[in-house]
């Protein structure tokens, strides 16, 4: 009995010992570096080894969802630029979704913090609260999850680690996986190399960055970016011209805005290789799908975009060439080690 | 990015401290410019995007949906010649509330000024690709097929065309660049400054600038959207002719300090 006080004692105190958890500074690319401003980090969830290892920990850890069978990399895999390469992804409960998982890379650079195909995450750690309890994802209650977390024979030390307290709850979880998210950064592709002088484009690569940046061709940099906006997205949100009635309003259920409907997130086209199907409902199995779409697809509706100037030809009206080498650009900016950098898996 | 040229006050701090018998400190304050946009006198903010509810001198109605331009290069002077210059530089964005203010990075010494000068777009020398970072962050930059550097303005929306269709409008503003003949491209600087009227500062200033934005379309020339709607970054003459109608925009409001 005197034994068991003292274990107990012990277990205690361990719990209740002061823990400075060591700063983490992001490994920031060089053209990032040079182009962009500093990424968001917030003031009340700083970067450190503990937090960032607590977050991967939790992002692999089916230990999230209501029936223990699902973690967030069921659905954003890493080795697929973390999306799963499913148009919907199914829930714990075999329910589809309605919109196609979104690759996780970058995130720290999204400066206007608002995340989601629809605008509807409002900073990288409010977007974690959503999936976690939607019905059709995770279908958890965060009180649940609340309780195995303090029970759990690990994670109380993990989180009075990484931040200091002894009881864990859903904010701080979601504090944990932003802060892993954060560290996920893709910027090593072969045309990052190119811009740092370390490979050489084919001509067909080439040519398709020229048709990209090409006011009179593809226009494609207004929103997508450029080689000084090594995001290749403005993160802003745009009608593409997909459809001529909306099945799904995107940001304009969000905003109430009516303006706003149909309009989704530019995504970036870093990692294209990787995060098939493409558009906010993987309607498109592959990326000359996408590039006919834009070349003779384009639908009006009311809030179509104003940089969807072709829209009344029906697109930007590419040659045959000219999609080839588009493609060929735009593969050359995935990124294989990312998708392969260990310090990104379980 | 933000350096201040000390021109007049280095010249006025060395005579200050020359005097022997006065230790005079120049107030300096706070210079904080609010935009303020307007169509005919009729105030604009975002709450006027996406609607038809504009008509260009050319009888074409029109709505806005996106509207930034950037500014730069403030220059203060006073009533003996004297010149204070800051390159500060900001991108004005309706969309976003707290671009609608700026205030200059240095104090500005308390006087009457004859006038007061900033820049619409950058100069030449300032206009280098990829540089700014903070405008690149907002994904502003000119591609090198069309000379690089960053935009002037982005003022897009949509029009009723001369088929009664709606119909975009980019009404995208650079550095003219006219690259069709490879061997000889021309380059012409189509940033212009703005001149406002005399101003006494005496405290932490505001003034607002108003732009006009129906001049974009209306002085010298007369814009057909019809003609001229899209694809104008990469057309030399309409880049000479946005900068020209430019120049009737920009005029100074309130001053309140």
């Amino acid at each position: 009995m005197i034994f068991s006080f003292l274990s107990c004692s012990s277990k205690k105190e361990e719990l209740e010992e002061i823990y400075t958890p060591v700063v983490y500074d992001l490994k920031i690319p060089s053209l990032f570096k040079d182009k962009l401003i500093a990424p968001i980090i917030p003031a009340d969830n700083p970067l450190t080894e503990e937090g960032i290892a607590l977050g991967k920990k939790l992002f692999f850890d089916k230990i999230l969802s209501g029936n223990n069978t699902q973690s967030c990399a069921s659905c954003h895999q890493p080795q697929k630029s973390f999306v799963d390469q499913t148009r919907f992804s199914e829930g714990i409960d075999g329910n589809v979704g309605f919109r196609n998982a979104m690759p996780l890379f970058n995130l720290a650079w999204n400066f206007d913090e608002r995340f989601n195909w629809d605008g509807s995450g409002l900073s990288l750690e409010r977007q974690a609260f959503e999936p976690v309890r939607n019905p059709i994802e995770m279908h958890a209650n965060w009180q649940d999850i609340e309780d195995k977390l303090n029970t759990h024979s690990a994670y109380p030390t993990l989180f009075k680690q990484a931040f200091g307290v002894l009881k864990i709850d859903s904010v701080l979880v979601t504090k944990a996986l932003a802060q892993f998210e954060r560290t996920l950064i893709s910027g090593n592709s072969k045309f990052d190399k190119y811009l740092r002088g370390e490979a050489q484009l084919s001509s067909e690569e080439f040519n398709g960055f020229g048709i990209f940046m090409d006011e009179s061709k593809g226009d494609c940099f207004h929103c997508h970016g450029s080689d000084n906006n090594p995001l290749w997205t403005d993160n802003l949100f745009h009608n593409n011209g997909l459809d001529v009635t909306f099945k799904d309003l995107g940001l304009g259920a969000i905003t109430g805005d009516a303006n706003d409907n149909g309009k989704f997130k530019s995504p970036s086209i870093r990692n294209l290789a990787f995060t098939a199907p493409y558009m906010h409902d993987g309607r498109f199995a592959t990326l000359e799908d996408v590039i006919n779409q834009y070349s003779q697809g384009l639908k009006a509706s009311s809030t179509i975009d104003p940089l969807m100037k072709k829209v009344n030809q029906g697109g930007v009206q590419l040659s045959t060439q000219e999609k080839t080498d588009l493609k060929a650009f735009l593969l050359s900016l995935s990124d294989p080690e990312f998708i392969n950098n260990p310090s990104f898996k379980q | 990015m933000k350096n201040i040229y000390i021109g007049f006050l280095a010249l006025f701090t060395v005579f200050l401290s020359c005097s022997e018998d006065n230790d005079i400190q120049i107030k300096t304050v706070d210079f904080t410019l609010n935009f303020t946009h307007n169509w005919n006198d009729t105030l604009i903010t975002i709450a006027d995007f996406n609607a038809l509810k504009f008509t260009n001198k050319n009888k074409e109605k029109l709505s806005i949906t996106k509207l930034r331009y950037l500014i730069s290069d403030f220059t203060f002077y006073n009533q003996n010649g004297d010149t204070l210059s800051t390159d500060d530089y900001h991108l004005v964005d309706l969309e976003k509330d707290e671009s609608l203010e700026f205030t200059l990075s240095e104090k500005i010494p308390v006087g009457t000024y004859s006038k007061v000068i900033f820049r619409f777009g950058f100069t030449k020398e300032k206009n280098s690709s990829g540089i700014y970072q903070d405008l690149n962050s907002n994904n502003f930059g000119v591609p090198e097929i069309l000379g690089g550097g960053y935009h002037f303005m982005q003022f897009e929306g949509r029009f009723i065309d001369q088929n009664s269709e709606t119909s975009p409008f980019l009404y995208h503003t650079i550095s003219a660049y006219n690259n069709t003949d490879v061997a000889n491209v021309i380059s012409t600087d189509t940033s212009f400054e703005v001149t406002l009227s005399s101003i006494e500062i005496k405290n932490n200033a505001t003034i607002e600038i108003k732009a006009g934005l129906a001049q974009w379309f209306e002085k010298p020339n007369t814009w057909d959207l019809n003609i001229l709607s899209t694809d104008l970054m990469g057309n030399y003459d309409a880049q000479i002719k946005m900068s020209a109608n430019g120049k009737s925009v920009f005029s100074l409001g309130a001053v309140t300090q």
